[in-house]
């Protein structure tokens, strides 16, 4: 018995959510009193797959192999159940981004295991074993029997903290039968040097009320200045002022950095849907009614032309820029 | 060339859900049902391969499990310009089961390409449309923002973390669809509304698979803390509040 998580590489290096997640699998298995083992799949080396140790993960088991070299859902959910009947996982975690709900639910199917996903907790229960996940879009959160004797859980990004711990892991090298891949990646485009909207710990995020894309250099200043990722609403993505993948909201991305910027946003339901797992949200709009305020903790009233870069001078001067 | 387009009913986005029952089930009072956002999407997008002679698609039809009561869903389908519209009679209990329901609907009538939303705006699981390629063994893509087909074959980008992806799948293939498919959902014209009135909508009854899930409860999230203004004459005071109360700048 133990529990399987899925670490995602990207060119051979974990990234920080590769690391909560471990962190996360290493409590649940402490809730069910076993240990946690990480499986990798594709060429990460040594040093890389032992950092996975200092967040909880008792052993790592790597797949490397060449029909594994690029993303098929179907080729890799059968390494990773291959994986899990090998060591007898009774819970697998796998992240809920693009990769990860393109593999859980086919792992779902594939072991006739319960899948709860989208899951921003640690299991309520082990026995009945429960999970506590987002529904209706943020407008409410359900509590979730996972029925069966496996179980798969997707973990929400920035839900759950890192937790370092000292732990000598064993690496293990696997061979696994796969089924052989049908897609195939003809081309990757790949954006360098911008933050991750979905990986930031702070966005700055413009709406309507910026007036216009020639009035954003404010919003790009404040995100640089702060560390952050820049993020704008959907009429903003609609009317082609920002790229489509800065889109917040419901159908767009959905985010929970720590501090989430509402600029010049009124915050229509759709929007706030995306956003309002955020740890705080500060808004700067010129309408006092707006529905924006509702969601925030901290705002302003007022015309953001002028707010904005007075707000990036505070930032500047505080940190002695 | 067949595509079938899987559509959920749900809440129109707007709406403020509440609960009965000691919070277990959905208060339908007042609700408007649409068709899931993601699903609309990949409707429209199928249209428009349709509507390209070169696309060599020739029908366009969508998939729904739910009671009666979600048939004003599917003629919406219809209006907009589905050809065929199928409905599996069973409550859906979880994703599991209905993309196992779905998966017998597809193992009766074949398809080339298969459409799904990548979650649905109510319970969010993303999960239906990589359950059923499993329970097909076919192959999936999943974070589909663009669909064209090429000389027969499908073209498809899909978002990874960071950039995107050009990838080619062979037919019959399940593509889970998100933002960027399309431009805007298709607006049901007079024409359509008419002609879908007249349409049959096919009935399968549900094979027997039991729900691995269960909902025990819902909960409201919890409200925050009421906002703190700061005058718009010194905005400096909130970078310094910000400092102080969320040591995050």
């Amino acid at each position: 018995m133990s529990v399987l998580v899925y670490t995602e590489n990207w060119d051979g290096k974990f990234k920080k959510s590769s690391f909560e997640l471990v962190s996360y699998a290493s409590k649940v298995a402490e809730m069910m009193g076993t240990s946690a083992v990480a499986v990798s799949i594709g060429n990460v080396d040594e040093a890389e797959l032992k950092q996975l140790g200092n967040y909880g993960a008792q052993k790592v088991i790597s797949v490397n192999q060449d029909n594994l070299k690029t993303l098929d859902s179907q080729a890799y959910t059968s390494a990773i159940a291959s994986v899990a009947e090998k060591i007898g996982a009774k819970v697998i975690v796998v992240a809920n981004n693009n990769s990860g709900k393109s593999i859980a639910p086919r792992l779902s199917v594939k072991l006739k295991a319960a899948l709860g996903a989208g899951v921003s907790k640690l299991p309520i229960s082990t026995s009945p074993f429960t999970v506590y996940k987002r529904a209706f879009s943020g407008g409410a959160y359900a509590d979730v029997v996972l029925k069966t004797d496996v179980k798969i859980i997707t973990l929400a990004q920035n839900s759950f903290d890192l937790i370092e711990t000292a732990n000598n892991v064993a690496i293990e090298k696997m061979d696994v039968n796969v089924d052989a891949p049908r897609t195939q990646v003809k081309e990757v485009q790949k954006q360098s040097g911008k933050l991750l909207l979905t990986d930031a710990e702070i966005v700055v995020s413009g709406g309507r009320g910026m007036k216009s894309p020639d009035n954003w250099a404010p919003i790009v200043e404040l995100a640089n200045l702060l560390g952050g990722a820049t993020a704008c609403s959907r009429p903003v993505s609609d009317e082609g002022w920002r790229p489509h993948d800065e889109h917040t909201g419901q159908t767009g991305k959905i985010i929970a950095p720590n501090l989430y910027f509402a600029v010049g946003i009124s915050g229509a339901t759709q929007h706030i849907a995306g956003v309002s797992s955020s740890k705080y949200i500060v808004a700067i709009n010129n309408d006092k009614g707006a529905p924006i305020f509702e969601v925030a903790q901290y705002g302003i009233v007022g015309d953001a032309q002028k707010v904005l870069p007075q707000l990036v001078a505070a930032v500047k001067e505080i940190k002695g820029k | 060339m067949k595509i079938l387009v899987c559509i959920s009913n749900v809440p129109d986005t707007t709406t403020k859900v509440k609960f009965v029952d000691g919070n277990t089930k959905l208060d339908v009072n007042g609700i408007q049902w649409v068709i899931n956002p993601w699903d609309e999407l990949s409707l429209t997008r199928a249209l428009e391969l349709k509507d390209d002679a070169s696309t060599g698609v020739k029908s366009v039809t969508v998939a729904h499990v739910g009671l009666a009561t979600s048939e004003p869903t599917i003629r919406k389908a219809l209006a907009i310009g589905a050809d065929e519209a199928i409905r599996v009679n069973a409550d859906p209990t979880d994703a599991y089961n209905v993309a196992a329901q779905l998966a017998e609907v597809v193992k009766k009538e074949q398809f080339d390409i298969i459409m799904c939303g990548i979650e649905s705006s109510d319970f969010n699981s993303s999960a239906v449309g990589s359950m059923l390629a499993e329970f097909l063994g076919m192959p999936s893509v999943s974070a589909v923002s663009s669909l064209k087909i090429e000389n027969g074959a499908a073209v498809i980008t899909r978002e990874i973390d960071g950039g995107k992806e050009i990838v080619t799948v062979p037919a019959p293939f399940v593509s889970i669809v998100q933002k960027g498919i399309a431009k805007e959902p298709r607006i049901a014209a007079m024409r359509g509304i008419m002609m879908a009135r007249t349409k049959v909508i096919k009935l399968y009854e549900p094979v027997a698979i039991d729900a691995l899930t269960e909902t025990a409860k819902f909960e409201m999230p919890v409200p925050r803390a009421a906002c703190k203004f700061v005058d718009a004459e010194n905005p400096k005071q909130l970078i310094e509040l910000l400092q102080a109360e969320t040591k995050l700048i």
